[in-house]
């Protein structure tokens, strides 16, 4: 099915449009409302953008799969990214990350068993001060231990993807 | 739990006595300038001297716009500090507060009684290198700036922050975005840029979120836009997404991503002042760099120099400390601290009493480590080190040049701290995989060189690894240096190095009898994080 952005998101386009002398430097900002909206990438929304800034599928697609952020592939209604980079690893980030496969049952780059929660891993997020730390769709939780993070993930649990992409 | 909420505040900045209160006195006396003292024009003391407490002018004072306000204007902070100042002011983020507390003031006086030349000379003489990591004059950057005629300047605010260990620049787009937005406004009528990006890495959107409604504030006074303070210079400000891509801090990627391409690096000459993002002339700068030069025009630059412990490199910058200290977080010091004090006096000492420092990566994980337990080896009189001669390296100011005579880089100025529980492998395995995930692939030596440097680091850990292997690592290490358009495989070559050369007998064993999964995270830390 074709996908196009709701009317208040292509108002969004066309303002954030008027920031640059190029159309092309939208792109991002512009694959971004997609992601908001449809949760991930599709080829669907590739082939929207292109027509909606006039470049080839392609381009978009060389743009999308070089930035971590841009799903090429459907998520859960919530992604958790668990920083494993130094700091975080040196305050216990591998314990963060054992208690999550072990509540989700699955890996990191898979999706729970409740279809709920997707898990990856992240390089620094630059949270090293308050580590060690989550990134759940938009947000930081730092200064995690397992008790706290299974709180935040109840709290998450019952996220639709809209509220989830919105939040 | 700080989930949505901005940075825990920095705990409180030592007083001015324990910041030089350390065993080694500062390379030249802090001069903090007192009451009495001579300043330069439009200059605001750092400490609460001038004028006494009591004088800061309640909300509403702020003269209408157009007009010229009085000089020395802006209330010093409680605690002598100039970036954090508003930090721990309730919120701090939102234009009544930080006005009250002196925002856009300086911006406001320099827009419309100061000349750009005079700005850039005040830049020049602050003597503020790079707050980015390479550290170079931002005063001398602005002065590469040629514009020819019909050509559009843009500056583009560098808010990549994305070195592993650095978390500095998010606590000044999170608890004082209204700082950056004044930094950007006196620079871009400083290097005649009608319009200014901020590009923002993809990851924080609390912190895109804060600087957008910061944004929306400062548009609606018209501070930015059309007409700031009502002068004819327009300045339009706007905040960029990245999407999760470390090699977009380097300035040329950053110019390629924002430009809606691939954010590979870009071939220097031409540089971005030359020619940037869309073609155009182009000043990028670190969120920190530019978030100082609001202090720079009104003490004066000689004056905000001087703050610093060094020479030819001014001022007051945020120290980042993560890792195993007690009280990790952001600080505001002068420049040229020592490693030492930053953990023991700002960072609280080591987090556990039993476990001694054993290293400490001193500016973002690209700079090599640092061992307390070696010391400088300087004894020509005229060695840059001469004066630490003998002293442990954590002893050593933390200054550009000193840094780079120690054999390391001051980066960032975020140390990672770490105690005798690491295993330096681990840790190298550890950052090498950050690399890996990193390299844009662009170049063939740093697409495969990480990759490399991973896959004998996991066969060390395994158990598969010989001897021989610690000087493979260091040879494919050697063949990534210079050979790449960027700095990225020079930037994953040079921790490799350190950490060989300073921990050779730790490669060695490991690659003799493997790094047992256990040894690479100790059961104290297991405790504090998992839940009994």
């Amino acid at each position: 099915m074709a996908f196009a952005l709701t009317q208040e998101r292509e108002q969004q386009v066309q303002e954030i449009l008027t920031r640059y002398p190029d159309s092309r430097a939208a792109l991002l900002p512009v694959l971004w409302l997609c992601q908001k909206q449809h949760g991930w990438i599709s080829p669907e929304v590739i082939t929207f953008v292109a027509e909606r800034l006039n470049l080839s599928t392609a381009t978009i697609k060389g743009v999308v799969t070089f930035y971590t952020m841009f799903f090429e592939e459907p998520v859960a209604p919530n992604v958790v990214w668990v920083c494993r980079t130094l700091s975080c690893d040196l305050r216990g980030a591998k314990c963060i990350q054992e208690h999550l496969e072990r509540r989700f049952r699955c890996r990191p780059g898979e999706t729970s068993e409740d279809g709920k929660f997707t898990l990856l891993k992240a390089e620094c997020l630059a949270a090293c001060g308050q580590a060690p730390m989550v990134q759940i769709n938009e947000r930081y939780f730092e200064n995690l231990d397992t008790a706290t993070l299974d709180k935040i993930i109840d709290e998450h649990a019952n996220n639709t993807p809209r509220s989830a992409h919105e939040g | 739990m700080s989930d949505s909420e901005p940075p825990k505040p920095p705990s409180a900045v030592p007083p001015a006595g324990s910041i030089s209160g350390s065993s080694k006195p500062p390379a030249r006396p802090t001069s903090t300038p007192g009451a009495g003292s001579v300043l330069p024009r439009g200059t605001v003391p750092p400490s609460g001297t001038v004028p006494p407490s009591g004088t800061v002018p309640p909300s509403g004072t702020v003269p209408p716009s157009g007009t010229i306000p009085p000089r020395n204007t802006i209330p010093p902070s409680p605690d002598g500090t100039l970036l954090t100042s508003r930090y721990r002011l309730e919120q701090s983020w939102t234009l009544p507060v930080a006005e009250r507390a002196g925002a856009y003031r300086v911006a406001r006086r320099a827009l419309t009684v100061v000349k750009p030349e005079n700005i850039k000379e005040e830049v020049k003489k602050a003597q503020i290198r790079g707050r980015g990591g390479a550290g170079f004059p931002a005063g001398v950057k602005w002065g590469f700036l040629n514009p020819q005629k019909g050509q559009q300047v843009y500056l583009v605010v560098n808010a990549d922050e994305s070195e592993p260990g650095t978390f500095k620049d998010r606590t000044i787009m999170e608890s004082d975005p209204h700082r950056l937005i004044e930094g950007i406004l006196i620079a871009c009528y400083a290097i005649g840029a009608h319009v200014a990006y901020i590009y923002v890495r993809g990851e924080l959107a609390f912190s895109i979120d804060r600087l957008d409604a910061a944004l929306a504030e400062a548009r609606a006074k018209g501070y930015v836009g059309k007409r700031p303070f009502g002068t004819l210079h327009s300045i339009e400000i706007y905040t960029h997404s990245g999407a999760g891509a470390y090699i977009c801090g380097e300035e040329t990627g950053l110019l390629n991503s924002l430009e809606g391409r691939r954010g590979e690096p870009r071939l220097k000459p031409p540089f971005p002042a030359i020619k940037g993002v869309f073609g155009m002339p182009t000043i990028v700068n670190n969120v920190e760099t530019i978030a100082a030069v609001p202090d720079i025009v009104a003490m004066g630059g000689e004056a905000w120099a001087s703050l610093s412990r060094l020479e030819k490199d001014g001022g007051v910058r945020l120290y980042g400390i993560s890792g195993h200290v007690k009280k990790p977080g952001v600080y505001e010091a002068p420049v040229g601290i020592t490693m030492r004090e930053l953990i023991e006096d700002f960072g609280g000492g080591m987090l556990h009493d039993d476990r001694p420092l054993k290293a400490v990566v001193p500016g973002g994980s690209s700079t090599p480590v640092l061992r307390p337990d070696w010391k400088v080896d300087a004894p020509n009189a005229d060695h840059p080190l001469h004066e630490w001669h003998g002293k442990s390296e954590i002893d050593v100011p933390m200054g550009v040049d000193t840094y780079r005579a120690l054999g390391t880089m001051l980066g960032t100025c975020c140390a990672t701290v770490m105690d005798s529980s690491v295993n330096m492998v681990d840790a190298c395995r550890n950052l090498m995989r950050f690399y890996k995930h990193e390299s844009c692939g662009q170049c063939t030596p740093c697409r495969e060189g990480t990759g490399w440097l991973v896959d004998v680091l996991e066969n060390i850990c395994a158990g598969r690894g010989q001897e021989s292997d610690v000087d493979l690592l260091v040879d494919i290490a050697n063949n990534m240096t210079g050979n790449t358009i960027c700095a990225f495989a020079d930037g994953t070559a040079m921790p490799l190095h350190g950490l060989v050369r300073k921990f050779r007998d730790e490669f060695l064993e490991a690659a003799r009898t493997g790094l047992p999964d256990e040894r690479s995270l100790d059961d104290s830390t297991r405790k504090q994080v998992v839940a009994a």
